[in-house]
C-alpha cells in the first residue's frame, strides 16, 4: 500500500492521530519527569494503571472509557502517593519504594482482571488488552477524550511554565521564593499519570515507561535549554509515534505499541550518537583529534632535541630511530608534519644518511612547543 | 501419606508458590539494599527476549541451558544500562527506563512474527500460570514431578549455595564496596553473578508467575524483613517465612474469591509489607510514634523539673511553683498540666504541699543533672 492509500485509511488515521497524541503529551511531560530524575516513577505509575482500569470497568459495569482512564488517573496517583508515605516514614528507599508500589499494585490489577474474567459480563472481552494496548481498536470517540486530555496537559505546563522550570531545576530555591513546591511537585506527577492514561490505548501499561523518558532522553542531547528541549522533545515523541504506527499498519500483524517504543530507542541512539556537542560519534572524534595532534607534536619536539643534542640544526633523524622512541605509528604524524611544512624527508648525500629533518618553521613551531611546557632548552 | 501429599495439586502449587518467593527473595535481599531493586523490574521485562529466542533456537523452555541462556538477557539489560551510563548522557534511572522496554518491544515484536512457533502468548508473559503448573510434569524416582517445581527448586538451591558459600564477600560488597574492592574481592564481578541468578530466577519463574508478579517477590519479602530487622542474616530468614506465608494465603484466599493465584500471592507479600510497616518493634509507624510520644511525655516532666527548680529559692516561688503557674507561664492546658503533675507525682520527682509545688529529692537530682550534665 502506498503511504497516500494508507493515510486515507479511517483505522489508520485513528492510530496515527492516537500516536502523535500520545507522542505530543509523553514527550512534554517526560521533559520534566527526566529532569527530575524521576524517570521510573513513569513505569510505576503505568503499571498502577491496570487496577484502576479495572475498577473502572468494574463500577460503570461497561468498557467505559472515560471512566476507565479516571480510575487509572486515581490509582496512578494512589501509587504515588504509597510510594511517598513508604519512602518518607519508613527506612525504605525510593527504588524500593518504587518496586513495591509497582509490583504490588499491578499484582492487584491482575487479581482484580482475573475477577472481572470470573463474573462472565460480556463487556470484558479484551479488557486485558490495556496490557499491550490496542492500537487498531482506537476509535474516534477515544481520540475526542486522548485529544481532550493532552490538551488540558499542554495548558497546563504552558500556564505554570516558569513554575515548573523553576522546581525541576532548583526546588530549594523555588521554595525560598515562596512557591508551593510540593503542589507543583504533585502535579507534575499526576500530569505523568495524565500521560500514561492517553498512552493506554495505544502501547499499554508495560512499554508507556519508555514513552515517558525516551522522547525526553533524547532531546536532552541536542539542546542545553528547556524551552527547545521541551518542543523537540515533543516532535521526536510525534515522531516515533506516528513512524511506530505507519510500519504497523504496512507490517504484516505487528504490534503497534513495540513499534512504537522501538522508533522512539532508535531516535535516542542516533541522538546520543550524532547530536552535535553532546554526540558521542563528536567526542570519539576530538578525542581522537586531541591525540593525534598530541603525538605530532611529541614527535616533533623529539627531532627538535635530537638536533639540539647534536648541535646540528639540519640533522637528519632515522625513521627507525623515531619508531624506537615511540614504538609504531609515528610515520602518519611525520606526514602529518610533513604536510604542514614543519619536517622535510631528505636522502642520502656524500656527508649524511637519509631521515627528516627539521624545517625553519619546524624549529620555531618545536621551541614554541617546549617554551608553552616551561622547560624551553634553547641553546 | 507423603506421597497423597506431593501428589496434591494444591501442595504442588504452594510449594511452587514458596520456591518462587525464597529463590526470590534471597537474590532480593541485596538488591534492595544495594538500592538496586528496579534492575530486578528491568530484567522481568527484558528475559521475555531472552526465552522468545532461546524457544525460537531450541523449541524448549525448560532445562539448565535454556533458562541459562534466557538469563543471559538480563545480564544484557544490566551490561547495556551501565554502558549508558557511563557515558555520562544519560542518568541511571533513565537508562533503566530506556533499555529494558526496548528488549521487551523486541520480544514482543518477535512474539508477534512467530506466534504459530512459540507456545508462549503475550498473556502469559505478564501474568503466569501458576495454576496449571501440575499440567507439565517429568517423572522423576517414580513420582510425576511439575517442572516448575524442579527448575524453581533448582534455582532455590543454586542461590543459596551462591549465597551460602560466598556469604562474607557479598555482605562485605554489599555495605562497603569500596574496601570489597580494595581487599581484591571484585564486588563489580560478584554483582554480575547475583544479577545472573537473577534472571536465572525471573526465567524459572517466569512459568508460574509471568514477567511483572515476579518483581513482586523480589522486593517485596526482603524490604519487609529490612523494616524488622538490622541483621542480614535474619533479613533471609524473614524474606524466606514471608515468601512461604504469600504463598499459602495468598493461594487459599484466590480459591477463595476465584482470581489469579500468582497475583494473589503477590498481593499477600504486599500485606506482609503493610504489617511490618507498622508493626515492627523497631523501624515501624506505631513503635515510632510511641517512642516519640514517650520522649514529649519525658520532655514535659523534665520541663516541669527544671521550672520548680529555677524558682525553688526564689521571692516568687509561691506565684511561681502552684498548679496555676503552669497554665500561665509555662502555656499549658488544664489537661496537659494535670496530665504532667500526676505523672511527675507517680514518679516521685514532685511533692504536693498545700497549693505550692516542691521538689523531692530525686526531681532535684534531675532538674540539676539537665541543667550541668557533666556535673559542673
Amino acid at each position: 500500500m502506498s503511504l497516500l492509500a494508507l493515510l486515507s485509511d479511517y483505522t489508520i488515521q485513528n492510530v496515527v492521530i492516537g500516536a502523535a497524541l500520545l507522542g505530543l503529551v509523553s514527550g512534554t511531560l517526560g521533559c520534566f519527569a527526566v529532569l527530575r530524575k524521576q524517570s521510573l516513577l513513569g513505569d510505576t505509575l503505568s503499571h498502577a494503571a491496570l487496577p484502576g482500569i479495572c475498577l473502572g470497568f468494574l463500577v460503570a459495569g461497561t468498557r467505559d472509557i472515560a471512566s476507565m482512564l479516571t480510575g487509572a488517573l486515581i490509582t496512578g496517583t494512589l501509587a504515588a502517593l504509597v510510594m511517598l508515605v513508604l519512602t518518607r516514614h519508613s527506612r525504605l528507599k525510593t527504588d524500593a519504594g518504587l518496586g513495591i508500589s509497582l509490583s504490588l499494585s499491578f499484582a492487584l490489577g491482575v487479581v482484580l482482571l482475573t475477577y472481572i474474567q470470573g463474573t462472565n459480563n460480556a463487556a470484558q472481552g479484551g479488557l486485558d488488552s490495556f496490557l499491550f494496548g490496542q492500537a487498531a481498536a482506537t476509535l474516534r470517540s477515544d481520540l475526542w477524550i486522548m485529544g481532550g486530555i493532552t490538551l488540558a496537559a499542554l495548558a497546563l505546563v504552558m500556564l505554570f511554565w516558569k513554575e515548573f522550570k523553576l522546581v525541576s531545576f532548583d526546588p530549594a530555591f523555588a521554595a525560598t521564593r515562596g512557591l508551593p513546591v510540593a503542589t507543583l511537585e504533585t502535579g507534575l506527577t499526576v500530569m505523568v499519570s495524565l500521560a500514561v492514561v492517553v498512552g493506554l490505548q495505544m502501547v499499554g501499561v508495560v512499554l508507556m515507561a519508555a514513552m515517558v523518558i525516551a522522547p525526553a532522553v533524547a532531546a536532552r542531547q541536542w539542546t542545553h535549554r528547556l524551552g527547545t528541549m521541551v518542543l523537540l522533545s515533543a516532535l521526536i515523541g510525534i515522531a516515533s509515534g506516528v513512524f511506530g504506527a505507519l510500519i504497523s499498519a504496512m507490517g504484516r500483524g505487528l504490534a503497534t505499541g513495540p513499534l512504537i517504543i522501538l522508533s522512539a530507542s532508535v531516535l535516542v541512539v542516533i541522538s546520543l550518537l550524532f547530536a552535535p556537542g553532546r554526540g558521542f560519534v563528536w567526542s570519539l572524534l576530538s578525542q581522537w583529534r586531541a591525540r593525534r595532534h598530541l603525538r605530532s607534536q611529541q614527535v616533533l619536539t623529539t627531532l627538535y632535541r635530537l638536533a639540539m643534542e647534536h648541535k646540528d640544526t639540519t640533522y637528519r633523524t632515522q625513521q627507525g630511530m623515531v619508531d624506537t622512541y615511540y614504538g609504531i605509528g609515528t610515520r602518519l604524524s611525520l606526514a602529518r608534519l610533513q604536510k604542514n611544512g614543519l619536517v622535510r624527508l631528505r636522502g642520502q648525500d656524500a656527508l649524511q644518511q637519509p631521515g627528516w629533518e627539521l624545517t625553519t618553521d619546524g624549529i620555531t613551531e618545536a621551541q614554541r612547543i617546549l617554551d608553552g611546557l616551561g622547560h624551553g632548552d634553547r641553546r | 501419606m507423603i506421597e497423597t501429599l506431593l501428589q496434591s495439586v494444591p501442595f504442588q502449587i504452594m510449594l511452587t508458590g514458596a520456591l518462587v518467593g525464597m529463590a526470590s527473595s534471597l537474590v532480593g535481599t541485596f538488591l534492595v539494599l544495594r538500592g538496586n531493586s528496579m534492575l530486578s523490574d528491568a530484567i522481568g521485562h527484558s528475559i521475555v527476549l531472552g526465552i522468545v529466542v532461546v524457544w525460537l533456537l531450541t523449541h524448549q523452555q525448560s532445562g539448565p541451558f535454556q533458562i541459562a541462556g534466557a538469563a543471559l538477557t538480563g545480564i544484557l539489560t544490566v551490561f547495556l544500562t551501565e554502558l549508558l551510563v557511563t557515558t555520562r548522557r544519560v542518568k541511571k534511572d533513565a537508562a533503566i527506563g530506556l533499555v529494558f522496554p526496548m528488549l521487551f518491544a523486541i520480544g514482543v515484536l518477535l512474539l508477534n512474527v512467530y506466534a504459530r512457533d512459540v507456545h508462549i502468548d503475550t498473556h502469559t508473559v505478564l501474568l503466569g500460570e501458576i495454576g496449571f503448573v501440575w499440567l507439565d510434569t517429568v517423572d522423576v524416582l517414580g513420582w510425576s514431578v511439575p517442572i516448575a517445581l524442579l527448575s524453581m527448586g533448582g534455582m532455590t538451591v543454586l542461590n543459596a549455595l551462591f549465597i551460602g558459600l560466598l556469604y562474607k564477600e557479598l555482605k562485605l560488597a554489599t555495605f562497603d564496596p569500596d574496601l570489597a574492592k580494595a581487599l581484591g574481592y571484585a564486588p563489580g564481578l560478584m554483582f554480575y553473578a547475583l544479577l545472573f541468578l537473577t534472571s536465572g530466577t525471573a526465567v524459572a519463574a517466569f512459568d508460574a508467575v509471568g514477567a511483572i508478579l515476579f518483581v513482586a517477590f523480589v522486593i517485596v519479602p526482603p524490604s519487609a524483613a529490612y523494616l524488622i530487622t538490622d541483621r542480614l542474616s535474619w533479613m533471609f530468614l524473614y524474606g524466606g517465612l514471608i515468601a512461604i506465608g504469600s504463598s499459602i494465603s495468598g493461594y487459599y484466599l484466590a480459591s477463595w474469591w476465584d482470581v489469579s493465584i500468582g497475583g494473589m500471592m503477590a498481593l499477600m507479600t504486599g500485606t506482609f509489607l503493610l504489617v511490618a510497616f507498622l508493626l515492627s518493634p523497631r523501624y515501624g509507624v506505631i513503635a515510632r510514634l510511641i517512642r516519640q510520644r514517650g520522649q514529649h511525655r519525658s520532655n514535659e516532666t523534665r520541663t516541669l523539673a527544671v521550672h520548680l527548680y529555677n524558682h525553688e529559692d526564689s521571692a516568687r516561688r509561691d506565684e511561681e511553683n502552684v498548679t496555676a503557674a503552669l497554665r500561665e507561664h509555662l502555656l499549658w492546658d488544664r489537661g496537659k498540666a494535670r496530665r504532667v503533675l500526676l505523672e511527675c507525682l507517680d514518679r516521685d520527682i514532685v511533692r504536693r504541699e498545700g497549693d505550692i509545688l516542691t521538689l523531692t529529692e530525686k526531681g532535684r537530682g534531675l532538674a540539676r543533672e539537665i541543667l550541668a550534665p557533666h556535673g559542673g
